[in-house]
């Protein structure tokens, strides 16, 4: 079966085809359903994207540049390759975008506390920044595993106000942070909004954050339109639950002629059970209350998921992706940590930006591919976030102390 | 009729609330829990909630999280717990057993095959926490086509017009979760429950179990009064996680059950 459109998913029931949906307890459910009412009303509001838009511009920093990598073209020796700089928004990643949509969500809908789960820190860090801006108070879930290995990310959230909160639950990592807050949310239901940090979790999450997101590809769009006159052949983004790449493809997704790969962190590779492909490692499942691919045994217990990167540490996918790799629109391929780290050490030293090691997968990827192409062949890297939090596990994995 | 049916008349009858005792199953390995499985209706369970252990109880409190992860670090699966019912039925072919659990391990076993796998095991109904009305008619059909009850989770944040959408397919009792939160934690006020209780039980006929934060047979007493069964679970787990290899510690256990069944008393 093909589609007319691969943007109008997902359902009113926030399907995917058969992914997404609303698996939560009870509790939670009338609050779900008060949300995408909100959210249903805010996005036909255009006063509500006329704050979103102010503070995106005067805030946030955006529109970020389109920047073209001259040197890693040349090195290449093949594709011209653009890098979209969401590291340079404020807080240093593309989180930022969906947490002050979504923290305006919250007061419209008279929240008074914010919760948020985190991996590597950035979301945490992009919601602890917009809490203390709109003086809300705010309690960051991190796997204890985490909080050890992202310490400078930890103590910018504690600076920035919020209580960080670390799960010794489980495998002490991002899944486990994501339940445990939603422990709280369903125990603190009547005044605390969650903060989903990823195109995943009950619609209308997926769905939502993808919309916030969106305007990383709307500005792509119109500034390669700009620069080259065209759209770009190929558009590639890292992915964990995939909000960035989500983002950045979104408005591209009716565009057949732009090619678009999303890649999965392989960890120490694909075929071994240390990696957080769930795509090209995993089967279809539901947790985090959505239907989606999680990484998973025979007996449908959830596996713990491993990647050199704490923002791709994550055993799911957000639905619209699996919905996206069903279709085939989407190519999604692996990146291990080996790869991602000499990625992440060739970008310092030949473009002087130190990415993150997230982003840093999707550049591993393009010195896989980009040479072989022929030099009319116009490739955007999704840069969604800055390296500086990722110093201590490359040094250390360098063997280096600092 | 169904075994749920038949125990509910039965108790009706006697003029008493149904103590629902949960056990995790395989915890804190499959012998131990066998034991204690078979035991409970003697020592004053009425019905038996057995629990599918999962890596990811986002609804559980640490008691029952850390009986889940005792479970699976002693091979529990889902084979083996239908297996565990499948023993207890050879000598008890009268309680009730209630599954429950969270999707995904049940998604991956297949709604069909498992539906048709619990029936013949013995299985009475089920309860999955993570699948909403909105979400559950896959499973539904699977359940009703082997005539097993899905039973549906009612909560203080349900209001009306969410209770009569959460009825429709609503099988065996309600489950009513006496407070917003996780399991084994706060203890629901009786005064603010009762309304609410009063106004589910003008809309439908269905028994009325209440769980979450009920541990001593205080508790059980106090929340017998508003409905028909009372549902403990992290206390009696709390008491599992102590049985020896032995077998020593089991009493206790079962000491614990009959001081709440005594507790619940007749009406």
């Amino acid at each position: 079966m093909t589609v007319n459109s691969y943007k109008n998913q997902p359902d009113d029931r926030g399907h995917f085809g058969q992914y997404g949906g609303r698996y939560v307890a009870e509790t939670l459910m009338p609050l779900i359903l008060d949300v995408e009412k909100a959210w249903n009303e805010a996005k036909n509001d255009p006063d509500f994207w006329a704050d979103f838009d102010k503070l995106a511009k005067d805030y946030i920093g955006r529109p970020s540049p389109l920047y073209f990598a001259e040197k890693t073209t040349k090195h290449l020796g093949g594709a011209k390759i653009y890098f979209k700089r969401e590291e340079l928004n404020h807080t240093g990643a593309h989180k930022i975008n969906h947490c002050i949509g979504q923290v305006m969500l919250a007061k419209r809908m008279g929240k008074t506390r914010i919760i948020a789960e985190t991996g590597a820190g950035q979301h945490g860090v992009a919601t602890a920044t917009v809490c203390a801006l709109f003086d809300l108070p705010c309690t960051v879930f991190m796997g204890a595993k985490d909080v050890e290995r992202q310490a400078p990310n930890v103590f910018r959230m504690k600076l920035l106000g919020a209580e960080v909160v670390p799960v010794t639950a489980g495998s002490e990592s991002l899944k486990d942070a994501m339940n445990e807050a939603m422990r709280d949310w369903v125990t603190n239901v009547h005044d605390t909004y969650y903060l989903i940090g990823t195109v995943g979790g009950p619609h209308p999450f997926p769905a939502m954050v993808r919309d916030f997101q969106s305007v990383i590809g709307k500005e792509t769009k119109e500034q390669m339109l700009a620069v080259e006159g065209r759209l770009p052949d190929s558009v590639i983004a890292c992915i964990g639950g995939g909000s960035n790449a989500m983002g950045i493809f979104h408005p591209f997704l009716d565009d057949p002629e732009v090619g678009l790969i999303g890649v999965e962190a392989a960890g120490h590779g694909v075929d071994t059970d240390q990696h957080a492909a769930s795509l090209n490692g995993g089967r279809a499942g539901i947790l985090h209350g959505m239907q989606t691919y999680f990484l998973q045994d025979d007996d449908g217990q959830i596996q713990e998921a491993h990647s050199i990167s704490a923002g791709l540490d994550y055993p799911g996918i957000g639905p619209e992706h699996a919905w996206l790799f069903d279709q085939k629109r989407v190519n999604y391929v692996s990146i291990t940590d080996d790869e991602a780290l000499e990625a992440f050490k060739l970008c310092a030293k030949l473009e002087g930006i130190i990415p993150a090691l997230e982003s840093a997968h999707a550049y591993a990827h393009i010195l896989k591919i980009a040479g072989d192409l022929p030099k009319d062949h116009i490739m955007v890297l999704n840069l969604s976030g800055r390296g500086d939090k990722d110093i201590y596990t490359v040094a250390d994995k360098l063997g280096v102390k600092i | 009729m169904s075994r749920i049916k038949n125990k509910f008349e039965a108790l009706k009858q006697e003029n008493r609330a149904a103590l629902i005792t949960f056990i995790m199953a395989g915890d804190p390995d499959t012998k131990r829990s066998g034991d204690i499985l078979a035991a409970l209706p003697n020592a004053g369970a009425d019905i038996i909630e057995l629990g599918m252990p999962f890596t990811d109880p986002a609804a559980d409190g640490l008691t029952i999280q850390l009986a889940g992860q005792r479970a699976l670090a002693a091979g529990a699966n889902m084979k083996q717990t239908l297996s565990m019912v499948r023993e207890f039925r050879v000598g008890d072919d009268t309680t009730p057993i209630i599954l429950m659990g969270y999707a995904n391990p049940i998604f991956s076993y297949g709604y069909a095959a498992f539906a048709k796998d619990a029936k013949e095991a013995g299985v009475d109904g089920l309860i999955i926490v993570d699948v909403p009305p909105e979400e559950s008619s896959p499973l539904e059909q699977e359940m009703q086509a082997n005539g097993l009850d899905l039973i549906r989770l009612v909560t203080p944040t349900t209001d009306e017009a969410r209770l009569e959408h959460a009825l429709r397919g609503a099988g065996g009792f309600l489950y009513y979760v006496s407070i917003t939160g996780v399991t084994g934690t706060a203890k629901a006020n009786l005064d603010t429950l009762k309304p609410h209780i009063d106004m589910i039980k003008s809309k439908t006929d269905l028994p009325i179990a209440i769980g979450f934060g009920i541990k001593t047979p205080n508790d059980a007493q106090e929340m017998s009064k508003l409905a028909d069964a009372v549902v403990v679970g992290s206390a009696i787990v709390d008491k599992i996680k102590d049985v020896k290899e032995s077998g020593e510690g089991k009493d206790d256990v079962l000491a614990l059950v009959s001081s709440l069944s005594n507790g619940i008393g007749s009406r």
